[in-house]
């Protein structure tokens, strides 16, 4: 692991992770947003962030009491950034997971088994990497019950096909190398080549990959919380900039509501983003 | 020969996409729990018989191979159901909404590939200078913001300056002109918008693309020859990587069309992407679908036209 942060110096520097600022930086922020989205839930009391109960004043710019102002029913914005740092975040990462999940799984499964199978995984593959993943995703949290599960499935299930490409890339590159001949000629069965010469050279890429596709899914759960099709029980940046949209925050200038959801989403997403670029660079250095 | 078998090639797989997303459009709003008519009406004070009545309307109390069948006959003529919102043709209604997206989409796509190339040839031309990591830095960054909230934002910051709502007022004078300017008044703020967002795409993919071309040695050829710094780039460097960039904004047509969305639904321009919205909330499934598979459609001959145009211009490729 250690080898990994802070790798040889060879000829060009430093090549471990440590070595990118941008990818620290980014790190650290996300270690910070984690807590946030931890501890928020326990600290704030539930009475604070219910509608029906807050005794604020709506519209509130900011202040001493509440230092980002209050939203349209006299909720503290500071709060419900924090609040909804968790819903944003798990939905970031369990829709990268099934993403980067499915998108492993067809890759490999492609690459490795030649065929008709192939033809038609690549076939499908093609198919959903080409149509708009935002439209297919708001179509399916159209149709299927509001919750927090369809939308992570809406954004997993609509965003796998890069990662199937790129693994089946990868798949084929290393199959051809002579060791793994090798190790067919030897009797190693589909299990062995890929449970012992695939995955593992796969994994390196596919944790890039997840990283990125992570930054996706939360810029794409904030425009479906957006567009009103997020979960309604729960607090997420997106489903907070519905509400300023929906209330008229930007005619009322109230930008305490509009420039704190936004600006999590931003730093968050690119967060994401630079620690994505970083394990690229570590994982595929240059010449 | 060649040439004819890859071209026939191209058009079956793109011909498959285009059933396939018929069927998609089919199946995704067919086999869900719940009963559509149902959820449509829900809200409003509507009785069984009403609810059988629409069903039978809208051919929903038919078996499902037969649902099918009509479905994708009707399609073939172009008919893509009737909207339960707007209780017109789906076609209809999208066809009137096609102009005020093909402007809005249009102009912002003009200016984001231009302006998103010009940047990235001369961010990956001085790599790491100054111009390259503020450049790459606005990209990244605008990547990370949302559509929507780019476009509240500038809503709130630029106030009165420019009309937030629609693409017309109502009590324009009726010439061309004044019309004209209207629109263009209008247009600004959604553009910019959807500019932002999509020319931090197009830079990177245009930076990426030539730094790939730096190292070759007909470039060192080029400077070997004596010509200056600026000639090498413009005749020699970026033909080369142009080609894979102008491919990819062709294949990220489909970011575009969900800048869209959102980006008409937060100005409310009247288009495709605001009629999206209105089908989401009513929502109304027929024009729902008839969106899909029309939005869809588009992308898959979007995608044909790059690989088509690539053939073209790249003979590299021909022989592929």
């Amino acid at each position: 692991m250690s080898g990994f942060l802070t790798r040889g110096t060879g000829r060009g520097g430093k090549t471990g992770f440590l070595a990118h600022r941008a990818g620290v930086a980014g790190a650290a922020v996300l270690a910070v947003a984690a807590l946030v989205a931890v501890i928020a839930p326990l600290l704030i009391p539930a009475d604070a962030l219910d509608v029906t109960r807050v005794t604020a004043a709506p519209w509130q710019s900011p202040g001493a009491d509440h230092w980002l102002g209050t939203d349209h029913t006299g909720r503290s914005v500071a709060l419900l950034v924090a609040q909804g740092a968790g819903t944003s975040l798990f939905v970031g990462l369990t829709a990268a997971v099934l993403a980067v999940g499915i998108g492993t799984l067809v890759g490999i499964v492609s690459g490795h088994f030649g065929g008709l199978l192939a033809g038609a995984l690549l076939r499908v593959t093609d198919f959903f990497l080409v149509l708009p993943a935002l439209v297919l995703a708001i179509a399916l949290s159209t149709v299927l019950p509001r919750g927090l599960g369809t939308i992570v499935l809406a954004i997993g299930l609509t965003s796998w096909p890069s990662t199937a490409r790129m693994v089946r890339a990868q798949t084929l590159t290393i199959e051809a190398r002579p060791f793994v001949e090798r190790a067919r000629a030897l009797g190693g069965g589909h299990g062995h080549v890929i449970g012992r010469h695939v995955l593992p050279s796969v994994v390196p890429l596919v944790l890039v990959n997840a990283t990125l596709a992570v930054a996706s899914a939360i810029v794409a759960e904030s425009t479906l919380a957006f567009l009103g099709l997020g979960d309604p029980t729960r607090i997420s940046w997106g489903a907070m900039l519905h509400q300023a949209q929906l209330h008229g925050a930007v005619p009322q200038r109230a930008w305490w509501f509009l420039l704190p959801p936004g600006v999590a989403i931003v730093v968050v997403v690119l967060a994401f983003t630079l620690v994505g670029r970083a394990l690229e660079a570590v994982v595929t250095p240059k010449r | 020969m060649r040439l004819g078998v890859r071209l026939w090639g191209r058009l079956g797989g793109a011909a498959l996409s285009l059933v396939m997303v018929a069927v998609l459009g089919f199946f995704l709003f067919r086999v869900v729990p719940g009963d559509p008519v149902v959820s449509m009406t829900r809200g409003r004070p509507t009785t069984a018989a009403m609810q059988a009545e629409l069903r039978t309307q809208f051919g929903l109390d038919r078996p499902l191979h037969e649902q099918f069948w009509n479905y994708l006959t009707s399609l073939l003529r172009g008919d893509l159901g009737t909207s339960f919102t707007f209780r017109r043709p789906v076609s209809e209604v999208i066809l009137e909404r096609l102009g005020p997206t093909l402007l809005l989409v249009g102009t912002s796509t003009v200016i984001a590939v231009g302006l998103g190339l010009w940047l990235g040839v001369r961010a990956a031309w001085r790599r790491d200078s100054a111009f390259d990591r503020a450049a790459t830095g606005v990209s990244l960054t605008l990547w990370a913001v949302p559509t929507f909230w780019l476009g509240m934002l500038l809503m709130m910051a630029t106030g009165d300056l420019f009309p937030s709502r629609g693409m017309r007022d109502t009590d324009t004078a009726p010439d061309f002109v004044s019309q004209a300017l209207d629109v263009g008044h209008h247009l600004v703020l959604p553009s910019l918008t959807l500019v932002a967002v999509v020319c931090a795409e197009y830079m990177l993919v245009m930076r990426s693309s030539l730094l790939e071309e730096m190292h070759a040695p007909y470039l060192t050829t080029a400077r070997a020859k004596g010509l200056r710094d600026d000639l090498v780039r413009r005749r020699h460097a970026v033909p080369n990587a142009v080609l894979p960039a102008i491919t990819l904004v062709f294949l990220r047509f489909g970011l575009v069309v969900a800048g869209a969305i959102t980006t008409e639904t937060v100005f409310s321009w009247p288009g495709l992407g605001l009629l999206f919205y209105d089908a989401l909330t009513g929502p109304d499934y027929f024009l729902l679908q008839g969106l899909l598979v029309v939005t869809a459609g588009a992308v898959v001959v979007m995608n044909l036209l790059a690989e088509l145009l690539y053939g073209v211009l790249d003979p590299r490729v021909k022989v592929v």
